[in-house]
């Protein structure tokens, strides 16, 4: 261990501010990727899903005219 | 003798070979970041000039070295994409710009953030330093281009050509700290001799680069895959993977 306490660790030898600013922006800069990419695939099946729904109601329209 | 690669120029095969990988890369990023993190946060010495300001490294040269990576992954693809009009390779290039660009903004951060403490700037207009910029750019440059056609294949191979031109960058940002007197210091591990830097402190490096690198695979992989269903949407494959999911979703409810 480098350091004898955790308010030790924190403070990282006086250059806690830029050591922790530098580990938390980079985790949030991965984080958000890991949002984006989540959130990509999920819009792309939501797409997909609303396309096949809205062939569906416009066949299922066309069935009801052949039946006037 | 290679007939056996043949299949996985099919988008499905490639689809299904990629979501097997996943998990792997995803396993291997996560065991070395936890193991990484603790040895090199906790464990590692601090450094005898720069005290424990120095531990920044464990994210700062990971992250610029698989910048590089990743973007001479992309080179090779779109090499492969322009030459022999393969649809995956340009999909490649377009799934892993976005990771590139967010490890060369880790790269740039992390440095800034060393480099006031050390330096007493946040910024300098060096070689080093400014070629990575670039580097952030050209990536930005590549993912706005990709995402200005709506016609993909047009998308595609535009995105291949400004990915090869911005192969000069990658040299230069190498060999920058050789060639101009910068701020930054010299390669460390990547040269011919052994690396300068104890091993206390080497080890939990090379296990945050096969972190960043194992990420980088998985992240690749997932927008990759992201990729084939955009483009596919139409085929009969994605449909029904689309409606597997649904019915999936609606036996939860």
């Amino acid at each position: 261990m480098a350091f004898s306490s955790f308010s030790e660790f924190l403070a990282m030898g006086g250059y806690g501010f830029y050591v922790w600013l530098a580990y938390g922006v980079s985790l949030l800069s991965v984080i958000f990727l890991i949002i984006d990419t989540v959130y990509r695939r999920k819009k792309i099946f939501n797409q997909v899903e609303q396309r096949l729904q809205r062939e569906q109601r416009i066949k299922a329209a066309e069935n009801k005219k052949g039946t006037l | 003798m290679w007939k056996w690669l043949h299949p996985y120029a099919k988008s499905e095969k490639s689809y299904a070979l990629s979501g097997k990988l996943m998990p792997w890369f995803l396993v291997t990023a996560v065991i070395t970041f936890v193991v990484g993190m603790v040895w090199g946060l906790a464990f590692a010495p601090a450094d005898y000039q720069q005290g424990d300001s120095f531990r920044i490294i464990y994210i700062h040269v990971p992250a610029a070295m698989m910048a590089m990576a990743a973007y001479s992954t992309m080179a090779i693809a779109a090499f492969i994409a322009l030459v022999w009009q393969i649809r995956l390779a340009e999909m490649t290039v377009a799934a892993t710009a976005p990771i590139g660009a967010v490890y060369t903004f880790i790269a740039l951060f992390t440095g800034a953030a060393w480099g006031k403490p050390m330096w007493g700037a946040w910024w300098v207009w060096d070689a080093r330093l400014t070629s990575e910029l670039i580097l952030l750019f050209v990536y930005l440059g590549i993912i706005a281009l990709y995402n200005a056609f709506s016609d993909k294949v047009l998308a595609g191979r535009a995105a291949s050509i400004l990915t090869l031109v911005g192969v000069i960058n990658l040299p230069i940002i190498h060999f920058s700290v050789v060639w101009w007197n910068t701020l930054h210091q010299g390669a460390t591990i990547t040269k011919f001799d052994k690396p300068s830097m104890d091993t206390a402190m080497l080890y939990p490096l090379l296990i945050m680069i096969i972190s960043f690198a194992a990420f980088l695979g998985f992240m690749s992989l997932y927008r990759f895959r992201n990729e084939i269903l955009h483009r596919e949407s139409h085929r009969p494959w994605v449909i029904s993977l689309v409606q597997q999911s649904s019915t999936q979703i609606n036996k939860r409810g």
